[in-house]
């Protein structure tokens, strides 16, 4: 511990701590801007400065370790001036358009501009104009907003490792871009988002489709139905204000309703079919000999970071869909099959807590069931603007089921949101599929929580499966790099089954989840869907009833050649420059 | 070596590489031979002889006559007239530029010589010639402190000479070294600096270009100080002729085994690397240097932890400039004392200036610590030139500092000059007559931080920005109201909280400018 | 000489000098740290970085493409795009920029109809300023490749530009 002073109190902190939390912990804020509490700080806007007796320059309390003794000011009128000043500068070079901005009201730059006291912008002078990337379908990239805090660019290189976005330039003329500006369609981004739930302002946004969405609701000649995300459940309730982690199932169903879908299903519902397909085609695998292990398929950014960087692990890539696309696909089957519609009449809309998945729903591959399997992809952001439109609140929604055939789900299903939740729910029904019997004890624990790469063995009668999950594409960087090399020394991996989630947290930490997402919130709704597992009567995908009639009526048996036809897919290698599909040879 | 008669040196540089010295020298050759004198005078290479901007320059020994501009059609004048009937060529002789070693001495009475210890051998030796070097003492020093020296009485000697960075910030060179070698880590690392960037500054250049071995011993010396077996020269990209002697020098000097995994036979292996540097004046900055050593936009990075502890790679790093290095070999040689017996009580040793403008003879010089702008510019420089009146001198390059006519009697050292410490470290000294518009200069001065801003930091990089569209009003008369107050509110809030010495630097030249040009700028 | 011809001229050149990048970036393989000594040698190859050949840079070093680019497009010494001939390179040190160096450069630019960075459409010139070359005493001073010429005058600029082709 050491002893210092903040504005004439004395303090005592561990060492180690910076200016920043120990002014906090004594009751001072220090406005921030850059600074993210989930990113190495960068220093780069200067906004948190403060004076310390002895330099002779401000210090930034951001990366400041507070040493012993120091005498510490943090309000004095040389720091406020600065700050002002500071931020005045940033105003000046700034597209202050903010009213018809995604991030009104939700933007860190209004709020440290807010907090220092602008009243006026005193510097005026030159601003870039550039051109606002829309090469990307699943995002948007707004060059007159960014204001180069460098958080994007952290995210995309140190956490994802995908690269996508750089510098470009320098000086004044610096900007946040793409090789030669080419754009991120043009890129190897991954379409995580996670950049844009890190940006703060609105230069990195979802390539929305509200509008369209809206467009069909209107449309009296449509049957609009709607699927919603595991993870959607654990944060929606946080653009209505209310704590992250609180489960808004049933309401959300409610609302959706009031929206007037015409069918409000749940993607909880796939996510079961999901497990009985990939887990009877990792349990055929064990017992076939196919080279192992097999990893799963259901994260679009996963996938496209798979495609770009390790093409040569395909063969191990699940060839089940993702829970959105097999719903998309039964949607414009099955259902109009059940209910006498024409499919042509159906428009699939789903919300995702993902960014990647407007990507995925575009892939040429999605078109199983004859026409484009899932029409729109809504973000859980995109889905809060809806509501508030409509003026619905969530808080206020009463709690509803949704609808048959394609609403029913278990507890297994819901885990799915978050990291591990795959690979458990896989676990409780590839017991069941291998031995005939129940697992007892349901709760994996091994693979719970948000440690990067986590580990399990589970004994399946004489055989023990290892088990591998990775979240976040940098930790999943680590894992494949293992396994490769074990693939190309013996032939083998020791794995037999692995997950991998895109973002940290998993599908939680999405980046279609709400702005300033940490990974303490991301944290606190995966415990949320651990115990909505926990109150749920079933809990193994394989007793979802609902399923099993459509084995029954539809599919026949898992892995059938008419589930194999619309229920599994193929994979393609793509260029690590930019991102496009890689013709074999 | 033959015993000629006569000696021609000519010098080769950049700046006389670019004005034709080699077609001079090859033709002065020939001509010499054509005329049967190829036993009697020799023609050297040196590196700069200490005058700049005067085209090709040859200085011919014994006599010590200095001509300029000399050019290919001259050398058959110059060798029937000087070399053969010894009779000047008046028309090509530089009258100013001998005094510079000349007078000097005269007035203070031949008591004490001017000393030359970091310039010692730049234009009298071959500097692409380790056997020179050598014969003229070179790497004896080396050879002391490494078979008769501890590291920690090298760093001693060091310490007591008081020698403090010359790259701008001061610091005493031993306790850099000092912390260096007590920080925990196998490998450490000596990174000199010659990413000389201020307009107006090329001393690292000639010293480079003129006695390459000399930074090559201080590096070695700072090795085997420090703990270091790895060091690298960060040389501009600009100063292709530098990063060619620097590579021959350290070819040479492996050959001799001063350089390698075995030096003077001691368990002590040291080897340099040069890194050519890619135009980017940030990379002056000793964080920003590492970055782009290790292959990255050149980036500051955030101190504490200071290079000395975590640097390259993150081992413990030692960052010094060409011209402390420099001087290392001197002060290991010849003792602390020796060393101090020059400059002032309170800073010891020389230091070296490029002199430019408006003065009667610009070039390089050496000169004690505390010698006084005045002495600067009318006995090396010559004075002003076509009887006009000084006005200024910009003194440190871009982000150095505006001196006014009060400040030509102030004795220039770090100490007495502190907080222009860092100017004085780039020596360069640009001297205005009464002529000079302050707009204009002060424009430039703005216009280079824009350009070279790395942007990073909100401050830098936008304040760059808006102090350049500000200075332009100015310029062109449209300037508004507070103008002139908002280039010092921007500069100064850049100076306390812009992320690296770059941006905080600008301060200096803006304040100081106004300082003593508030009026002519405020009026235009 | 048409520009189709000198622009066929300068890709088939460039063609065949990839198996000497690939030396190149052989003998740095997976060295990030040596990727602006690498650049260095494979601007003096090309006269320019083109995609292609930061990508063949990024592959051998172990870097991503962005990486690469990002570093090329920080330092001043590399160019994306091709460049002329004949370099021309105003001087706009402090002591130029007083003596006339923007002036000399607007003519530059001016008659070339190009601005800083830019190559001229034959190919013939390219533009650039230069930080202080050390060439202070002949301000303002101007080189075109390797030739230095101080004191230039506007209405000499052409003059001195004729006679590189």
């Amino acid at each position: 511990m050491i002893k210092a002073t903040i504005n004439k109190v004395e303090i005592e902190v561990p060492e180690g701590t910076t200016i920043l939390d120990a002014a906090r912990k004594a009751n001072f804020a220090i406005p921030t801007l850059c600074r993210h509490p989930d990113l190495t700080p960068g220093g780069s806007c200067g906004v948190c400065v403060v004076e310390v007796e002895g330099f002779p320059a401000l210090r930034r309390a951001c990366m400041t370790q507070l040493e012993k003794g120091w005498v510490v000011s943090t309000n004095t009128a040389r720091v406020r001036n600065a700050r002002r000043e500071i931020v005045d500068l940033i105003l000046s070079d700034h597209d202050a358009d903010c009213l018809t901005c995604i991030k009104n009201g939700r933007c860190e730059l209004q709020d440290v501009a807010r907090v220092v006291g602008i009243k006026d912008v005193t510097n005026q002078g030159k601003n870039h104009k550039k051109a606002i990337d829309r090469s990307r379908v699943a995002l948007v990239r707004d060059p007159n907003k960014c204001i180069l805090c460098g958080r994007c660019i952290t995210v995309c290189s140190d956490i994802q490792t995908v690269n996508a976005l750089t510098l470009d330039g320098r000086g004044f003329d610096t900007s946040v871009s793409t090789v030669l500006n080419q754009g991120m369609g043009n890129s190897a981004c991954v379409n995580c988002g996670q950049c844009t739930v890190f940006c703060p302002v609105g230069a990195l946004y979802e390539n929305s489709q509200t509008d369209e969405v809206w467009k069909a609701l209107n449309d009296p000649d449509k049957h609009v139905v709607v699927q919603e995300a595991p993870a959607i459940r654990a944060q929606l309730g946080e653009e209505f204000g209310m704590e992250p982690g609180t489960i808004v199932s049933g309401k959300l169903h409610a609302a959706l309703r009031r929206m007037r879908f015409d069918a409000v299903f749940d993607t909880n519902f796939t996510a079961d079919l999901t497990i009985i397909e990939e887990g009877t085609e990792v349990v055929d695998a064990i017992k076939t000999g196919r080279s192992l292990p097999i990893i799963t398929s259901c994260s679009p950014g996963w996938i496209k970071f798979m495609e770009t960087f390790y093409p040569h692990l395909r063969g191990h890539i699940s060839t089940a869909k993702s829970p959105q696309q097999m719903f998309g696909v039964l949607a414009k089957t099955y259902y109009p099959e059940v209910k006498g519609i024409p499919a042509e009449k159906i428009v699939s809309v789903s919300v995702m807590p993902c960014t990647a998945k407007k990507f995925e729903a575009q892939r040429p591959e999605m078109w199983s069931s004859g026409f484009q399997d899932v029409d729109y992809v809504l973000t859980t952001r995109e889905l809060a603007r809806m509501m508030r439109e409509a003026g619905l609140d969530l808080k206020d929604m009463p709690d509803e089921p949704a609808d048959d055939p394609l609403g029913e789900y278990t507890g297994a299903a819901t885990i799915f949101g978050a990291t591990g939740g795959v690979m458990e729910a896989a676990l409780r029904s590839a017991y069941f599929l291998v031995t005939g019997r129940e697992l007892e004890n349901v709760n994996i624990l091994p693979v719970r929580g948000m440690t990067g790469v986590k580990e399990a063995e589970v004994p399946v009668d004489g055989l023990t499966l290892k088990v591998a999950v990775a979240h976040g594409l940098g930790n999943a960087r680590k894992l494949l790099d293992k396994i490769s090399s074990q693939l190309a020394e013996t032939g083998k991996s020791e794995y037999h089954f692995v997950e991998i989630m895109a973002c940290p947290g998993g599908c939680v930490g999405g980046g279609g989840q709400p702005w300033g997402s940490t990974m303490a919130q991301r944290a606190r709704r995966g415990e949320a869907l651990y115990e909505e597992d926990a109150s749920l009567p079933k809990r193994r995908s394989h007793e979802n009833a609902s399923v099993a009639v459509l084995y029954e009526k539809f599919l026949k048996t898992p892995n059938s050649e008419k589930a194999h036809h619309l229920l599994h897919t193929h994979y393609n290698a793509r260029s690590k420059v930019d991102g496009k599909v890689v013709k074999e040879d | 070596m033959n015993i000629a008669r006569s000696h021609v040196l000519i010098s080769i540089d950049a700046g006389t590489i670019m004005a034709g010295a080699r077609g001079v020298q090859a033709e002065l050759v020939e001509e010499i031979k054509k005329k049967g004198l190829s036993g009697e005078v020799a023609v050297l290479e040196t590196g700069n002889l200490g005058v700049t901007g005067m085209g090709v320059v040859l200085v011919v020994y014994p006599e010590g006559f200095y001509y300029g501009n000399v050019t290919k059609e001259d050398i058959p004048e110059f060798v029937e007239e000087q070399l053969l009937k010894g009779r000047l060529v008046k028309r090509l002789l530089l009258t100013q530029a001998p005094k510079r070693f000349i007078i000097r001495r005269e007035k203070m009475g031949l008591t004490k010589e001017q000393p030359r210890i970091v310039l010692k051998n730049c234009g009298f030796i071959n500097p692409e010639s380790i056997e020179e070097y050598i014969a003229a003492g070179g790497y004896e020093a080396a050879s002391k402190a490494l078979t008769a020296m501890t590291p920690e009485e090298v760093i001693g000697e060091v310490k007591r000479s008081a020698l403090a960075g010359r790259g701008g910030a001061a610091f005493p060179t031993a306790a850099k070294w000092e912390f260096a070698r007590k920080a925990p880590g196998e490998e450490k690392f000596i990174i000199c600096n010659a990413d000389e960037g201020e307009p107006g500054t090329f001393k690292d250049r000639l010293i480079l270009e003129g006695d390459p071995h000399k930074l090559l011993e201080g590096m070695l010396i700072a090795g085997y100080a420090v703990g270091a077996s790895k060091g690298f020269i960060y040389i501009r990209g600009e100063y292709a002729l530098s990063i060619e002697r620097t590579e021959k020098a350290i070819a040479d000097a492996r050959s001799y085994g001063l350089l390698g995994n075995t030096i003077f036979d001691k368990p002590f292996g040291f080897d340099i690397e040069v890194m050519k540097g890619a135009g980017a004046y940030v990379c002056g900055e000793e964080t920003a240097l590492i970055e782009s050593l290790e292959g990255h936009r050149g980036h500051p990075r955030n101190k504490p932890p200071y290079p000395v502890v975590s640097g390259l790679w993150g081992k413990p790093t030692v960052v010094n400039n060409v011209e402390t290095l420099a001087n290392i070999a001197e002060i290991v040689r010849n003792g602390a004392n020796w060393f101090k017996q020059y400059g002032t009580p309170k800073c010891a040793g020389t230091k070296v200036y490029t002199i430019l403008g408006h003065v009667a003879t610009p070039g390089l010089i050496e000169t004690e610590m505390g010698t006084t702008l005045r002495d600067i510019i009318y006995d090396y420089g010559g004075g002003i030139g076509d009887g006009k009146q000084f006005k200024g001198a910009l003194v440190g390059g871009a982000a150095g500092a505006f001196l006014g006519p009060d400040m030509l009697d102030v004795q220039m050292d770090f100490v007495n000059l502190k907080e222009y410490a860092a100017a004085l470290g780039s020596g360069a000294i640009l001297v205005m007559n009464q002529d000079t518009s302050m707009v204009d200069m002060l424009k430039s001065v703005l216009h280079f931080f824009k350009h070279e801003s790395c942007g990073h930091c909100a401050p830098c990089r936008l304040g760059t920005a808006r102090l350049v569209e500000i200075v332009d009003r100015i310029a062109d008369s449209e300037a508004k109201a507070d103008d002139v107050d908002r280039l010092l509110a921007i500069a100064s809030v850049m100076k306390d909280t812009s992320f690296c010495p770059l941006g905080q630097s600008l301060y200096l030249p803006v304040s100081s400018c106004l300082k003593y040009f508030r009026e002519e700028i405020a009026g235009s | 000489m048409s520009d189709q011809h000198t622009c066929a001229c300068a890709d088939a050149q460039e063609e065949e000098l990839y198996p000497k990048l690939s030396e190149i970036v052989e003998g740095n393989r997976g060295k990030p740290e040596n990727l602006i000594m690498v650049l260095h040698k494979a601007q003096n190859l090309f006269g320019y970085l083109p995609k292609k050949v930061q990508q063949i840079v990024a592959e051998g070093l172990g870097l991503s493409l962005s990486q690469v680019y990002g570093v090329v497009t920080f330092y001043s010494f590399f160019s994306t795009s091709p460049k002329g001939r004949n370099t021309i390179k105003v001087c706009l040190g402090t002591a130029c920029y007083v003596r006339g160096g923007q002036q000399a450069l607007g003519k530059v630019e001016n008659e070339l109809g190009i601005k800083v960075g830019g190559t001229t459409e034959d190919r013939r010139y390219s533009v650039d300023v230069v930080r202080c070359i050390g060439a202070c005493g002949l301000a303002p001073a101007m080189l075109v490749n390797d030739d230095v010429y101080g004191r230039v005058k506007t209405t000499k600029v052409m003059e001195i530009l004729d006679r590189y082709e």
